[in-house]
């Protein structure tokens, strides 16, 4: 378990180790956050990074990364915890045949711990070997209000209550990163409690710098067109401008067919790999690629 | 910490707040202690600081980022707190002078001299597009005030509204006596209290909730006459049910489901006239509905959301684009109703280009014979689907 970064600059240099490569502004509220223990709301486009951080972060802290994949219906029995069913059934069977007669004990015998089945969120707030872990509360904006609700109550208190067990309380609050791809506004109360970002598309100089830490086989030259034309392309009226995601997806489709530079035929061919509505790949084929290409490399 | 740090943060909020930013006293505190965990060593952490605690939505970034660069330049006040503040300097000599009587007040006339500013900017622009575009109108409009009569009549309407397939199931399960599935935790405690000889299969069906409805309604000039009575009813809409977005084209496109959130009906008009800029002027529909594909349809058209297009579709700008700009806004959501007045006239048959070329892409075409009342509006909305409701039927019988 590494220890929490001191400043902006720690922050910075230890995302940095994790093949990271952050803003300062996004180094800021990272800083903040683990050092006033507030959790991160992180929005933004679909493929700008947002998963990644919380992923770099257990990495380089050494913590052990519990995930909620958030989707519609999410209710408690899968985010907090469910009792073993089938299990309790067959104690009470046993306990019958044996002639158990005592129904408390039963009771509290078969509401215990030992049928409980814990989920992402209660799992975090159990004591871990690698200290607090780094719990990631991915996509909130996929599931409803109700459960925003119950989430609320859980990241003001780190606790929740399971009535037949009672209060669980987490010693060390976890570190809570939460993501949402904003196809529906999170309630401001929970925003309340969180320090925002917005994770954005980066500059033409820092996704080189992304892209080089993270797809390394790439030549200097194709990388440098690659981004290039990304930036340009982000910049026209498409339905889904390409994240970063897409940007290393097409630099390593690239490398594997062997280009060293970017020509037409060769874009279209993968235009797919960067663009993921047909309306947008028709518009891109449509336009002309060679001077936009030769644009790039002028 | 400086009390004096403390109290210009106190009014820097107060000045976020005039400029529309929701900021409760809880945030005022939260950004003292995030100023003094940060150990802030230039203006940029200073401002990307305060950025984190302050913003809470990516709309409002741009504001800060300009009353941070108004509020914070006075009298290098930024230079002085960082050299308290700063781990490197043991701080910088305390400031005696009182903080300027007027300085609160200067800060305020500052913020709102740039949100005159901006209002200039958005009328040159304006008028540099006059020259290419030669319908845009701008306007205000004034709406008649809701009697008590038409806001009783209009809450006991919505409420008797049924539109078909609006109800849709959601993957959580309530206790239902003739459900289809088994709910284990409920039998497993009732078989418990029994005493475990004979256990009660206790059931559970999945709940159902409405979707959300997305309205997108045009009150370009030839629609100007139905604008109250949809609005209003939308009002009513938004009142009563969950998820209700609603957004006005004429020529731009505005989201006025804040306004319409308000109680008061006449309140909620009065601030929709504010906040459209182009009432009863030109349509420019393909546009519209292009910057709704590409700012909003990810954003509101989710879990099942029905959209309800209002608009003759009258369309006079290319057709083809309308098209495909209909096509994208039918495959983002589960229903697309379209209603559309026109009907008013005997006679209406789908023969002018905007209308063949909006059709195809419809699951459902309501027209109406007079929309000025809500009632003939609800009953379009709750009919059952027919011939008449055939997008498909219409366009044959024009051919």
């Amino acid at each position: 378990m590494a220890a929490l970064p001191q400043s902006i600059d720690e922050t910075l240099t230890l995302l940095q180790s994790g093949d990271y490569v952050a803003d300062r502004a996004l180094a800021t509220v990272i800083f903040l956050a683990l050092k006033l223990g507030r959790p991160i709301l992180l929005e933004g486009e679909a493929g700008v990074g947002k998963t990644e951080i919380a992923k770099v972060l257990a990495k380089t802290l050494g913590r052990d990364l519990i995930r909620l994949q958030c989707y519609e219906g999410l209710d408690v029995a899968s985010a907090v915890y469910e009792w073993n069913y089938a299990g309790q059934m067959m104690a009470i069977r046993l306990a019958e045949a044996g002639g158990a007669t005592d129904r408390t004990e039963l009771e509290n015998d078969v509401f215990s711990e030992k049928y409980l089945i814990k989920r992402p969120l209660l799992q975090a707030l159990e004591p871990h070997v690698n200290g607090a872990p780094i719990l990631l509360i991915d996509e909130l904006d996929r599931t409803d209000e109700a459960f925003e609700a119950f989430l609320l109550e859980v990241l003001s208190d780190f606790q929740v209550t399971v009535p037949e067990l009672g209060t669980i309380k987490a010693a060390h609050a976890p570190i809570v990163i939460v993501t949402s791809n904003r196809t529906r506004e999170i309630h401001d109360a929970l925003k309340r409690r969180c320090l925002y970002h917005w994770v954005g598309y980066p500059n033409a100089e820092r996704e080189l710098k992304i892209l080089k830490s993270r797809a390394p086989d790439a030549p200097a030259k194709l990388s440098q067109e690659i981004v290039s034309f990304v930036q340009a392309i982000r910049k026209e009226d498409l339905f889904k401008a390409p994240g970063v995601a897409e940007t290393l997806d097409w630099a390593q489709a690239l490398v594997e067919l062997d280009a060293v530079a970017l020509d037409p035929e060769l874009v279209t061919d993968t235009l797919g790999v960067l663009l993921k509505y047909q309306d947008d790949i028709q518009k891109m084929q449509a336009s002309d690629l060679k001077a936009k290409i030769d644009s790039l490399k002028a | 910490m400086s009390g004096r740090l403390a109290e210009n943060i106190t009014f820097f909020a107060r000045a976020l707040r005039e400029a529309g930013l929701p900021i409760g006293p809880g945030a005022v505190l939260d950004a003292v202690e995030a100023v003094e965990a940060a150990q802030i060593g230039t203006k940029q952490d200073f401002f990307w600081t305060l950025h984190a605690v302050f913003v809470k939505k990516h709309e409002h970034s741009a504001v800060f980022a300009q009353a941070f660069g108004l509020f914070w330049k006075r009298r290098a006040l930024i230079e002085k707190i960082i050299a308290t503040l700063s781990p490197h300097s043991p701080g910088a000599p305390p400031d005696d002078k009182k903080p300027d009587a007027g300085a609160l007040r200067a800060a305020q006339a500052l913020l709102k001299q740039s949100k005159n500013e901006e209002i200039k900017e958005e009328q040159i622009e304006f008028n540099a597009r006059l020259t290419v575009s030669e319908r845009e109108i701008l306007q205000r409009k004034d709406f008649a005030q809701m009697t008590a009569d038409e806001v009783r009549d209009a809450r006991r309407l919505i409420e008797t509204m049924q539109m078909p397939d609006d109800w849709v199931k959601t993957r959580r399960f309530r206790p239902d006596a003739r459900g289809l599935r088994i709910d284990a935790r409920r039998t497993l405690r009732a078989a418990l209290r029994s005493g475990g000889n004979a256990m009660h299969l206790e059931r559970r069906e999945r709940a159902e909730v409405h979707p959300p409805v997305v309205a997108i309604c045009d009150i370009s000039g030839s629609m100007a006459e139905y604008t109250r009575t949809f609005l209003h009813f939308l009002h009513a809409l938004t009142d009563k049910r969950r998820h209700v977005e609603t957004f006005l084209f004429g020529t731009r496109l505005t989201n006025v489901t804040r306004a319409l959130r308000r109680r008061d009906p006449d309140e909620a008009l009065a601030r929709c006239s504010e906040e459209v800029k182009d009432w009863a002027g030109g349509t420019r529909i393909s546009t519209s509905l292009h910057r709704f594909n590409v700012d909003w349809s990810r954003r509101v058209l989710t879990q099942g959301a029905i959209v309800l297009l209002f608009t003759d579709g009258l369309e006079r700008d290319g057709t083809t684009e309308l098209g495909r700009e209909m096509d994208r806004l039918h495959r983002s959501c589960r229903k697309l109703v379209w209603l559309n007045p026109l009907l008013r006239w005997g006679g209406f048959e789908a023969k002018a280009e905007g209308i063949r070329a909006m059709l195809p892409h419809v699951d459902e075409f309501r027209p109406i014979h007079n929309l000025n009342a809500m009632k003939t509006l609800v009953e379009a909305l709750s009919a059952k689907p027919s011939l008449a409701t055939d997008p498909r039927a219409w366009l044959r019988r024009a051919s």
